[in-house]
């Protein structure tokens, strides 16, 4: 077919070929991410403690969330304030079904996932007909909402019916891990794969065809529906898939934490979310690790070294700031961008007068 | 062949088409009138953006407006917005090749056609250049291929020359004025630009407070008493 195609076109000005999909470039990049995936896995548990070892389980599960809202709002541009309820949710389906069947683990969280993507989908429906502020005041009522729910139906403990809740237990049983996965350590390279595996799904889509009708939406809609695309479709398909993500990332911290409490699910920490992921890049697939390192390992160091986690706050605040001001792709577009500079001016102040020169790109 | 039959748009208390009526035979046609005459609200109601108050529109035979908007383009309808819009964050192909998402084709004849639809347009050289990247005049022919690409029955141009250079904008009248061989769509055309307009289009219709005040061969109607006073002026100073 290839040859076919050069034929009819070799009258025009020959066009550049297409960049193939797997070229040199892509092959050395697979290779350095999964030496870094190896090397998470297999190192990082051997030279944190447990207090890290857990620090950065949730890490692996925050990122996962942070991946979903990152689909939202930095491929669509769907503002969510309603994240960590649909987290709550993931979570709260995975208990249940973890103390009511002996299904496998991974199961588990398939079927967390799927529910949570049912649910979460119910939640995009406002964001069919709305967006920007009004959208994200609709999801944050939502994820109120989804609060004071769960505080009343509490999450399962063991105990029978729906709820799986047993108010007067006095020994609450804990929430099971999968069996190759039962210590911290292991449970952690548990969180990661799911978490590689969550974010290679995020990857196909936004490399295919979803990706690009999103691209089309994100900056025109009149443009995208000029062309064809069901533009209802695709912002269901990116709540959909956000949720899936999350729901699974609920699953895995149902897991990490054994022991869930409505308490520890705030409405608050869907604007936290939002705020690290516009920190770390909302337009990146790797702002969502930064996302993630932002919202439980900095936590975890301050209150390693005696500070109050709740400084973070303020700022988050600054950061948010900064970021919508000076450096809209985030931490992961700006940090490297911002080394190279620093760079610069280092090896500029041997030779001063060229500097300037070298600094005006 | 397009009918429109009394077509009507309110926004609020502003009639912006006033029981419009007017066919386009076939080809290249223009639609000129002043500013608020209602040419874009005329396209926007084609391809679904608004829905009229009342009246209908008969495109090849099918009543074009109980089709949802992007069913509308999936079956050949298709426009340039008269704020250009080409989706930055992908490449000129990409661009084009958006129409195909849900198309039938094969991926090597989809291939074929897109490339077909860039070259048209002449973009063969930036292909795989990120839209962000290209000027003004490029980004209006991207806007432009993502119209003909893929078998179009109606294309909708919206003011495709507005802020181009003059040179840019002769390019730009070659290049519609092959889309009727190119693709055997029928072409309306919105313009400012007259020698444009009387360039491309046999046929011209004029628009003036949401009604339709002339029609016929664009020579005699760019004539006609009522297009001069309207919206042409008269250029004679006494």
């Amino acid at each position: 077919m290839e040859t076919a195609q050069a034929a009819t076109t070799t009258e025009r000005a020959a066009p550049p070929p297409a960049p193939s999909r797997f070229d040199r470039d892509l092959l050395l990049r697979t290779v350095v991410i999964a030496v870094g995936i190896l090397a998470v896995l297999i190192v990082l548990p051997q030279i944190l403690s447990l207090y890290y070892i857990d620090a950065m389980t949730q890490v692996a599960i925050y990122s996962v969330v942070a991946l979903g809202l990152g689909v939202l709002v930095g491929r669509v541009g769907l503002v969510s304030l309603g994240q960590a309820a649909v987290l709550a949710i993931g979570a709260w389906v995975a208990a249940r079904l973890l103390f009511a069947t002996g299904l496998p683990y991974e199961v588990v969280l398939l079927a967390a996932g799927v529910i949570t993507m049912l649910l979460g989908t119910l939640v995009g429906l406002p964001a069919l007909r709305m967006r920007g502020l009004y959208l994200a005041l609709i999801t944050l009522m939502l994820a109120g909402a989804i609060t004071v729910v769960l505080a009343s139906i509490n999450f399962p403990n063991g105990g029978r019916g729906f709820s799986g809740y047993n108010g007067s237990q006095v020994h609450i049983p804990a929430i099971r891990r999968p069996g190759i996965a039962q210590t911290d350590p292991a449970y952690f390279r548990y969180a990661v794969v799911v978490g590689v595996v969550m974010f290679l799904l995020v990857l196909l889509h936004v490399r295919g065809r979803p990706g690009r009708a999103w691209a089309a939406i994100r900056q025109s809609e009149p443009a995208a529906l000029a062309a064809g695309i069901n533009t209802t479709l695709y912002k269901l398909w990116a709540f959909a898939l956000a949720s899936f993500v999350t729901g699974v990332a609920g699953g895995v911290l149902a897991g990490a934490d054994k022991y869930l409490y409505s308490i520890d699910f705030k409405t608050q920490d869907s604007i936290t979310l939002l705020a690290v992921v516009l920190m770390g890049g909302a337009y990146s697939m790797w702002g969502a690790i930064v996302a993630g390192l932002l919202m439980q390992l900095l936590p975890a160091i301050l209150n390693d070294i005696g500070l109050s986690p709740d400084w973070l706050t303020i700022l988050f605040g600054i950061g948010v700031l900064q970021v919508l001001t000076t450096a809209p792709t985030g931490i992961v577009d700006q940090l490297p961008k911002d080394i190279a500079r620093l760079g610069r001016k280092i090896g500029g102040l041997g030779r001063r007068a060229p500097a300037r020169e070298e600094a005006a790109p | 062949m397009i009918e429109v039959t009394g077509l009507t748009v309110r926004f609020g208390g502003v009639t912006s088409l006033d029981g419009m009526n007017v066919t386009f035979e076939s080809g290249t046609c223009g639609l000129i009138g002043p500013n608020g005459a209602g040419k874009t609200t005329f396209f926007n109601v084609l391809s679904g953006f608004v829905r009229p108050a009342g009246g209908k529109v008969q495109a090849f035979g099918e009543n074009l407006l109980s089709m949802a908007h992007f069913r509308r383009a999936r079956w050949g309808l298709r426009r340039t917005f008269q704020t250009e819009q080409a989706i930055d964050l992908l490449s000129v192909y990409d661009n084009v090749a958006m129409v195909h998402e849900h198309s039938k084709l094969s991926g090597a004849s989809r291939r074929e056609d897109v490339m077909g639809a860039i070259s048209i347009v002449g973009l063969d050289s930036v292909a795989y250049t990120r839209v962000a990247t290209l000027g003004s005049g490029q980004r209006r022919r991207v806007e432009v291929a993502r119209a003909i690409v893929g078998k179009p029955r109606l294309v909708l141009l919206d003011e495709p020359a507005a802020g181009l250079p003059d040179e840019e904008t002769a390019h730009l009248g070659e290049i519609i004025r092959s889309i009727p061989d190119h693709t055997g769509a029928m072409v309306i055309l919105v313009d400012h630009d007259m020698s444009l307009v009387s360039g491309c289009c046999t046929r011209t219709a004029v628009l003036d407070f949401g009604k339709l005040i002339a029609s016929g061969p664009t020579a005699e109607v760019l004539r006609d008493e009522r297009v001069v006073r309207a919206y042409l002026g008269t250029e004679e100073v006494t």
